[in-house]
């Protein structure tokens, strides 16, 4: 067994191996973007002192001090805002959002001024902003705390959306998106957040905006992202138990997505399932759905199949479970669609 | 229900006890303990000047909006009024500083020596404003009100971060002016760039103009007590200024950008002054205001009052005077002409600069827009449609 990243006092020495948790690496993955570029800021509510609600900032502060790692007013189109103004001066700012029902306030600083900036001044501002959010259900939340926004910002041009599903995609996503020129929202599955995996910092990471099939398999494409890999998985699981070969793709980009790998997927298998935690309706699962259509509609053999959450506010916790997408559900809508 | 409010936006037409004047509607010059010393450098030369870039302005300003009449720009948000205000605040500004605008800055970006017609791309539509803010350290056009009073909180929030506050080097120490209006101070964001900028003592000056009407709803919508006095809520100094007396707007501007540069942190300015026109080209103001109102105002000119001193005191003859009319209407063609002769843009140039690293789904639009639009092309290279 590899050693546990965790627990190594060596943090941030370059390429280690072992596993760790996705906020770990998340915290890896941030301090050495600070690490390698002065100009990366941290700021957010309580991302200081106490290391951000989840943790993920934990002690970056004590390292880079308190004008980089900046514990905010309550306010979040002010963290936003704010983080425009030091982007136009040349930094390179990433904002944590505590929960994702919480970006709704900074939702116009980031629809109608970071997506639109660069193409307000012709190319002659670029606004380097990443806006970490951890997103998603399944923690036993009150109400806000357990939302999939991310069609929101997906619909939108000018910002770039990647989700990340595992630890090793946590540490390098999220320096690629810092590294990036454009804003980018980046949506972390927190109820994942402590779950353990491989983590190699010397590896060649994939480039931030390609789709990974995760698992091979010749039946059923499964394309998910964020915290629904990890259900995709299961499911190949329990169908190979049963005969039924999946293939899962884990998408880590919702804007850009990356058809190719899709549609190579889908001219193989000749069926698509999408699962995502947020509402069906208007999805990214829609778009998946209507663009593999159009361009794989001779070699699907059923019509592509959505799973996800349904059309009512995020319910109370007690009914999360019948809420979100699960093993049962997802295997439900496989089968509907091998039966076609 | 008694309403003992007092102050606030009731009298849209006297600053109130505490409004800071050097130079009344009359011409008079008049001293303020205060802040005679940040004008006092000012001489007949720095006047003259300040004469012309109201003139200047205005002028450019009848000519846009002229130019929208004439179908030349889709709209037009006219200065008129507030060219002191405008004038007096950028003037006061040093290069290195950075300038926040609203979509009405038109004189400011006079005093950043922007080219009036850059100002024209964005209203004849041809951009969205499109040009390089670094360059004349004026950022873009803000449409959103209030968004930008954040973005200048962190732009300062960076000056501070580069050790460009209060190091007593006139060239490096930096101040960020955030202007916005009294409709735009009930927006959040203004209120959340204030705690921002008070909780990190950042060096921006919010430079509020109080032009009494945001479109058709008066000062008292906005607010119950005078706008400057918000400021002390919020932990830090606000000031009322005469917002039609270039000397004093210079003097206040001044004072407040000092104590920015010097690491004191933010303060609000409040220009007292009044919105001559329309909101736009295409608003009717003689729906909601009276007109009486506006012709109390124009006993106020900015303009009529620095003439009158600069005559009264021979720092300008007539001589002047004409040659700043003839400067004018040379300005003002200019800026006829090439409105005119804008190009409109290539329209495959409307899939450029939404980001800067590429993507395939904008690559793949465009190259459809591209083949789509070819299609119809003859042999001769006319359009079949």
């Amino acid at each position: 067994m590899s050693a546990d990243i965790e627990a190594d006092p060596a943090l941030g020495a370059p390429a280690r191996t072992g596993t760790t948790t996705l906020a770990k690496a998340l915290n890896l993955g941030l301090r050495a973007a600070m690490e390698a570029e002065p100009k990366v800021l941290i700021m957010g509510e309580d991302v200081g002192k106490l290391g951000g609600v989840f943790r993920i900032t934990d002690g970056l502060q004590k390292d880079f001090g308190e004008d980089r790692v900046i514990d905010t007013p309550l306010a979040e189109s002010g963290i936003v805002g704010t983080a425009i103004g030091l982007a136009l001066r040349g930094y390179r700012p990433v904002c944590e959002i505590q929960f994702d029902g919480f970006i709704f306030p900074a939702y116009d600083q980031i629809v109608t001024q970071l997506a639109k900036m660069a193409y307000r001044s012709q190319g002659s501002v670029r606004l380097p902003v990443v806006i970490r959010v951890p997103f998603g259900g399944g923690i036993g939340a009150v109400e806000h705390h357990s939302e999939s926004p991310e069609a929101y910002f997906a619909h939108t041009p000018g910002l770039r959306v990647v989700s990340c599903s595992n630890p090793a995609d946590a540490y390098w996503m999220v320096q690629q998106a810092i590294a990036s020129d454009d804003p980018v929202l980046f949506f972390e599955p927190k109820r994942r957040y402590y779950e353990k995996g491989e983590l190699d910092t010397s590896a060649t990471p994939d480039p931030l905006h390609a789709a990974r099939v995760v698992r091979s398999g010749a039946h059923v494409t499964v394309a998910a992202y964020g915290p629904m890999v990890k259900v995709a998985l299961q499911a190949a699981d329990a169908a190979a138990e049963e005969g039924k070969s999946l293939e899962v793709i884990d998408l880590r980009s919702l804007s850009p997505i990356d058809f190719a790998v899709l549609q190579a997927s889908v001219l193989k298998t000749g069926r698509l399932v999408t699962v995502h935690e947020a509402p069906v309706f208007l999805g990214l699962g829609s778009e998946i759905a209507a663009r593999i259509t159009e361009n794989c509609f001779y070699a699907l053999e059923a019509p592509v199949l959505r799973v996800g959450g349904f059309s009512i506010p995020y319910p109370a916790s007690r009914l999360e479970e019948e809420y979100l997408p699960d093993l049962d559900r997802l295997m439900d809508t496989v089968d509907r669609s091998l039966a076609f | 229900m008694t309403d003992t409010v007092v102050g606030a936006g009731r009298n849209r037409l006297d600053g109130g006890p505490e409004l800071v004047q050097l130079l009344t509607p009359e011409g008079e010059r008049v001293e303020h303990a205060e802040y005679s010393p940040y004008a006092g450098h000012l001489d007949a030369d720095r006047l003259r000047g300040f004469y012309r870039d109201l003139v200047l302005v205005r002028r450019v300003d009848a000519e846009a909006t002229a130019l929208q009449r004439q179908g030349e720009l889709g709209i037009w948000a006219s200065l008129l009024g507030q060219e002191a205000a405008q004038i007096g605040s950028g003037r006061a500004t040093r290069p290195q500083d950075y300038v926040f605008p609203t979509y009405r800055e038109h004189g400011v970006a006079w005093t950043r020596d922007v080219d009036p017609v850059t100002l024209l791309g964005l209203f004849r539509g041809v951009n969205q404003g499109g040009w390089d803010p670094t360059k004349n350290n004026f950022q873009l056009y803000t449409i959103v009100i209030g968004s930008q009073t954040l973005h200048a909180t962190g732009y300062a929030m960076g000056v501070q971060r580069d050790g460009a506050v209060g190091t007593g080097d006139p060239d490096r120490d930096t101040a960020v002016i955030a202007y916005f209006g009294d409709g735009a101070s009930s927006q959040g964001d203004v209120n959340e760039a204030f705690v921002f900028a008070s909780v990190f003592n950042a060096p921006v000056v919010f430079f509020c103009q109080n032009n009494q009407w945001a479109i058709s709803e008066p000062n008292e919508r906005q607010t119950r007590i005078p706008l400057y006095q918000r400021a002390r809520g919020f932990g830090f100094p606000g000031v009322r200024v005469d917002g039609n007396d270039v000397l004093a707007v210079y003097a206040v501007t001044t004072a407040a950008l000092d104590r920015a540069r010097a690491g004191q942190g933010p303060t609000l300015v409040e220009a007292f002054t009044y919105r001559m026109g329309a909101h736009t080209t295409t608003d009717d103001p003689t729906r909601y205001r009276i007109a009486a109102e506006v012709e109390e105002w124009k006993l106020k000119d900015p303009i009529a009052r620095l003439k009158a001193h600069l005559s009264r005191s021979g720092m300008a003859d007539a001589d002047f005077f004409s040659r700043v009319e003839s400067d004018s209407d040379e300005l003002a063609a200019h800026v006829r002409h090439a409105c005119q002769t804008m190009p409109d843009p290539e329209p495959a140039a409307m899939f450029d600069h939404v980001y800067a690293e590429p993507h395939p789904l904008l690559d793949a639009e465009r190259q459809w827009f591209v083949d789509y639009h070819d299609s119809f092309a003859t042999d001769d290279g006319s359009d079949q449609r």
